[in-house]
């Protein structure tokens, strides 16, 4: 009797084991199809050229540097904007604030927004940012709307880390005579570092790959300089790839390919530096 | 601001060395919201000695222990009555600031909590937040002494913290607590988590320390109330039920209540 039990567990165990190796590999299977897909179609105009010349209605002489500079501006300027006010909100939040109704409620709401869809951010950003303070469809316009979109992500990311800090470090440092202050940025902080970076990672990754908003603000398709300020008009990676896949040449799908592979490029030298960030301070903390 | 008290607090010849009070609780009761966990009492804790609290779980003896550094203040809910003086000055009074009381009053944990850091950090980050930068090393290095830690540890002052022993983390955390040069320190049943050989490191450890500083050890472990301490405080369900020479306590309790307990009839 309990030998026959025994092996039915086993065999629940082994479906378990299976259904989980087949989900995760669907995944790096179909990533897998598409990045060849992309690479076959797009890696032979990827080259110097490519990168160096701007946009163009012969696919020959077209390139991407305006769309790629208008990334780079884009995600440094978002990044500067919406990490230290996320992580600060989540420090507040976690670490301040009361827990009563009040804070329950703006929970709800900060987890309510991270599923709104990125259209209604763009919009929001054309009436505050572009006409209300007047930044036009500027770098600074954009990447104030992108902030929005991804501070519901930073600030639940941040929050689940510093709330993953024992109670036993704060009680710790605030017997030795230390501030609130002192505690969360020599202790709390630290500690909760490596979690707050995976939500930078989650966060900016998916505001670089994020083009409804963009176009809703008026970030350009066809730029032939780049931006030299915050205030300067733009264009950016997945604009300047929607814009080619849409046209009826198939050079220019080929283009959008290419773009693509910058864009995946970009975004895997951004995550990597995060990554080795995080393994350093892993290493350090144990 | 509290008075500078430390000046008082260390005699300079041995004839003031007689029992005085450094902490007294009067008339304190101390609820987590409507519960009442320290029950109206009233106890006066002498210097330089080992005070033992002891009584069955849930009877607020770490409640008692944690309102004289103020860390119940993060604990929501809590509400205090009544004083808690510390060398004349209540610790809840309007002007005092609980981050210099805790300076004053160190604390050892249950479970040991060192920080996720070097050993050297561990040690050096009280005083170094708290303004002393001076001979660090120094500072760092008598307190690890002192702690009967550093023979062990002086060849690895930068590995983490979390590489040692459960009873040398409890140790490190006691060198953490002493770096601050503290008057009292509280214990919180710091050995309910070590094996008996760390347990008797940390006992002669107390018996070192007791010549410098007032030691007051909440502990379920009556052999260990018995073995360490000078006086023994016997709470039940938030009362104050007997208080006295621990000798008097374990041998010639005044209440059938004290001696059930520390017979082992119940607890």
């Amino acid at each position: 009797m309990i030998s026959q039990n025994l092996t039915h567990r086993h065999r629940v165990a082994i479906l378990f084991h299976g259904f989980c190796f087949m989900v995760s590999w669907t995944g790096v299977v179909i990533l897998g199809i598409l990045l060849f897909h992309v690479t076959g179609e797009g890696l032979h105009w990827l080259d110097l050229q490519f990168l160096n010349d701007f946009p163009s209605r012969f696919p020959e002489k077209a390139g991407i540097k305006s769309a790629l500079f208008g990334t780079v501006w884009l995600i440094s300027l978002t990044a500067l904007i919406s990490i230290p006010l996320g992580v600060g909100a989540a420090i507040y939040l976690e670490e301040y604030a009361p827990k009563n109704a009040f804070t329950r409620f703006i929970d709800l709401n900060i987890s309510n927004l991270a599923g709104v869809p990125s259209i209604v951010y763009g919009m929001l950003g054309l009436v505050i940012f572009v006409r209300w303070f007047n930044f036009d469809r500027s770098v600074l316009a954009g990447s104030m709307t992108m902030s929005l979109l991804i501070l519901p992500i930073i600030i639940i990311a941040s929050r689940e880390s510093l709330r993953g800090v024992p109670n036993t470090i704060r009680q710790a440092a605030f017997a030795l005579g230390a501030t609130r202050w002192q505690t969360i940025y020599s202790h709390v902080l630290p500690a909760s570092l490596p979690g707050i970076l995976t939500g930078f990672i989650l966060a900016l990754s998916r505001s670089i790959g994020e083009t409804a908003p963009l176009i809703m603000i008026g970030a350009l398709t066809y730029v032939a300089f780049v931006p030299e300020g915050p205030m300067d008009e733009f264009a950016a990676l997945p604009i300047q790839i929607f814009n080619w896949a849409s046209r009826p040449q198939q050079e220019f799908h080929e283009l959008a390919a290419a773009g693509i592979l910058v864009l995946l490029i970009v975004l895997l030298l951004m995550n990597s530096v995060a990554v080795f960030i995080r393994h350093r301070l892993e290493k350090k903390n144990q | 601001m509290m008075p500078n008290v430390m000046e008082k607090a260390l005699p300079k010849n041995k004839e003031e060395r007689k029992i005085s009070t450094v902490l007294q609780a009067k008339d304190l009761t101390i609820s987590y919201n409507k519960t009442v966990a320290v029950n109206n009492i009233s106890i006066s804790l002498p210097e330089r000695k080992i005070t033992a609290i002891i009584g069955p779980s849930g009877c607020g003896k770490s409640t008692l222990l944690r309102s004289f550094n103020r860390m119940n203040d993060f604990v929501p809910g809590a509400n205090l009555k009544g004083q808690v003086m510390y060398r004349g000055t209540d610790l809840y009074g309007r002007d005092v600031d609980p981050v210099e009381v805790r300076r004053k009053i160190g604390m050892v944990f249950q479970k040991p909590n060192p920080f996720p850091k070097s050993i050297f950090e561990n040690v050096s980050w009280g005083p170094l937040i708290n303004g002393f930068r001076k001979d660090i090393h120094e500072r760092v290095e008598q307190s690890l002494r002192r702690a009967a830690l550093w023979d062990e540890v002086k060849d690895r002052l930068n590995n983490s913290a979390l590489t040692l022993s459960g009873g040398q983390q409890q140790r490190l955390c006691m060198a953490r607590a002493l770096a601050m040069e503290p008057e009292v320190i509280l214990m919180d049943e710091p050995c309910s988590a070590l094996d008996p050989v760390s347990t008797a490191h940390i006992e002669d450890l107390m018996f070192e320390l007791k010549q410098n500083h007032t030691i007051i050890i909440v502990t379920h472990n009556m052999q260990q109330a018995s073995r360490v301490s000078k006086f023994t405080a016997f709470f039940d369900a938030g009362n104050l039920i007997e208080f006295g020479e621990t000798q008097n306590i374990f041998t010639l309790p005044q209440h059938k209540r004290t001696e059930d307990y520390v017979t082992g009839r119940f607890g």
